[in-house]
């Protein structure tokens, strides 16, 4: 019985380790959700749709799936002036949020593996770290 | 494991689509005659949360990022001696309002998200200093609501004072939907009413309620941004941010319950419900409601000859369409809703000038001042 114990054990463990990689990105996005809920939601929506016109979308946005890097600094620092989605331009303003690298992180791997939306590589804290204003 | 998600969400889907909503009793309309427009006088300002005006004319302005700007010959002073300031979400230096008698004692009142306290997070704040030199001095925190939390939600903040002196002002639910609002032993999701020092009036609906926050006027709100005293009545008017439709506007009266959450015009952002009631015994019913809703913030009541067509109307920011809504008002009844100055921008805040001229703060753009058409 012990035995058996013991290898179920030690598979599981490598199954973990095998998904370590997606687990992180798992708790990330749920993390993520939470911060989706506090910080975003009442603006860009709970379907990602946004307003028309006003905000722009999160789903299936062009500028979300080709601007890593822009997204990023957008919820990292605020965002302000033209921006261009699916094709219509938007001049709103949004204030800085006041996230940790984490939390943004977090909000990024949400919006951007949530809807329709997909993205294989993982956003990590050290990857906002870098992103400069 | 996917077939059950995809059809949990299709149920989901289904039973928010059967939650209807009640619109709004009276649609707004865009005007076809307006006699008046707007001219920029503060230009290049990020998210003007609050304003309030000096006797010399010239305007203090608080940037939401955590800086108060006084305005004066055309150009911005940085004032310095803020306390520190939270910013986080929708947290931040946030209103700012001059005391009635500020000729005589030179007091000036703002709100702000602070972080003193033993928790992590922040929560609402009340201050009052002077200024003098382009510093402030003689801070007094005269209030400071409990726990401090992380959540970037609901900070409320609108201030006022009433025709006996009294000091108002708002603090949202902080996102605590649920515990909040209805307890009046905790902060958060009330209007509060001090004497202009701080200390609290014994005439106050809570003195003597063992637990209660005595600084408690009125609970059960959601977030509220607008408020102001009625030119005519001196009763204290605000209005509060539904979650998806009904925001509300209100009339303040002591001691009272305006029912969030058990009662709401409003669903979750999702679609989903959160209560089956829009009324009960005991909770007020709002003046008015608005859904879909226009995310109000700032409210002014029109009483100076500028605009003698817009006498005793209501006039309401909307950070989420973009314009100014004046409500006319007969009979404590919304008669008349119009959209002013439409795609103008987010708007923030709305406030009638010691000149008498409305000044509309607009995110991102700056403040306007609406004047009459050039023919």
């Amino acid at each position: 019985m012990k035995s058996i114990i013991v290898s179920i054990l030690g598979m599981a463990s490598i199954f973990v380790f095998q998904l370590k990689n997606q687990d992180s990105l798992k708790t990330s996005i749920e993390r993520g959700s939470q911060v989706y809920k506090d910080f975003c939601v009442s603006c860009h929506m709970t379907y990602g749709e946004g307003i028309k016109n006003v905000y722009p979308p999160l789903s299936k946005s062009d500028y979300l799936k080709n601007n890593r890097e822009g997204s990023i600094k957008a919820i990292k620092f605020g965002q302000k002036g033209k921006l261009v989605v699916n094709g219509v331009t938007y001049n709103g303003y949004m204030a800085p949020l006041g996230l940790t690298n984490r939390e943004v992180a977090d909000v990024m791997n949400y919006i951007t593996n949530t809807w329709s939306n997909k993205n294989k590589t993982m956003i990590t804290e050290k990857e906002v770290a870098k992103v400069k204003k | 494991m996917t077939h059950i998600h995809s059809f949990l969400a299709i149920i989901l889907m289904t039973l928010s689509a059967c939650s209807q909503q009640t619109a709004s009793k009276v649609q707004a309309e865009t005007p076809t005659d307006l006699i008046y427009t707007i001219e920029l006088v503060v230009p290049d300002l990020e998210i003007p949360w609050g304003m309030d005006f000096l006797p010399d004319g010239s305007i203090l302005i608080t940037e939401k990022s955590g800086e108060l700007i006084h305005y004066r010959n055309n150009t911005k002073q940085t004032i310095s001696g803020l306390p520190d300031i939270y910013v986080r979400g929708q947290g931040g230096l946030l209103d700012i309002r001059l005391h009635p008698n500020y000729n005589s004692n030179g007091w000036i009142y703002f709100s702000f998200a602070s972080q003193e306290g033993p928790e992590e997070g922040g929560n609402t704040a009340i201050m009052r200093a002077k200024l003098n030199n382009n510093k402030l001095t003689d801070q007094e925190l005269l209030y400071k609501a409990e726990p401090n939390t992380t959540k970037g939600q609901h900070f409320g903040s609108r201030i006022e004072f009433d025709n006996e002196g009294y000091l108002y002002f708002s603090i949202g639910d902080r996102g605590n939907r649920d515990v909040n609002p209805q307890d009046i032993t905790r902060d958060c999701g009330k209007i509060y009413r001090l004497n202009d020092d701080g200390s609290i009036p014994s005439s106050n609906p809570f003195v003597g309620h063992s637990g209660a926050k005595q600084a408690i006027y009125s609970y059960g709100h959601r977030n509220p941004q607008g408020m102001v005293k009625h030119p005519e009545t001196g009763e204290i008017y605000i209005h509060e941010h539904g979650p998806k439709g009904g925001d509300e506007i209100n009339i303040i009266e002591k001691g009272k319950n305006y029912g969030w959450p058990v009662i709401s015009y409003g669903l979750n952002y999702d679609g989903t419900p959160f209560t089956d009631i829009t009324e009960k015994e005991g909770m007020e019913q709002p003046l008015f409601y608005w859904t879909p809703s226009i995310a109000p913030s700032g409210l002014s009541i029109v009483s100076s000859d500028k605009y003698p067509n817009w006498t005793g109307n209501l006039l309401v920011g909307s950070l989420k369409f973009s314009y100014l809504e004046r409500l006319v008002i007969e009979n404590n009844e919304v008669v008349k809703r119009e959209k002013l100055f439409e795609n103008t921008g987010r708007l923030r805040n709305v406030k009638q000038g010691s000149d008498g001229y409305i000044y509309i703060a607009v995110e991102g753009e700056g403040i306007y001042k609406i004047v009459p058409k050039q023919n």
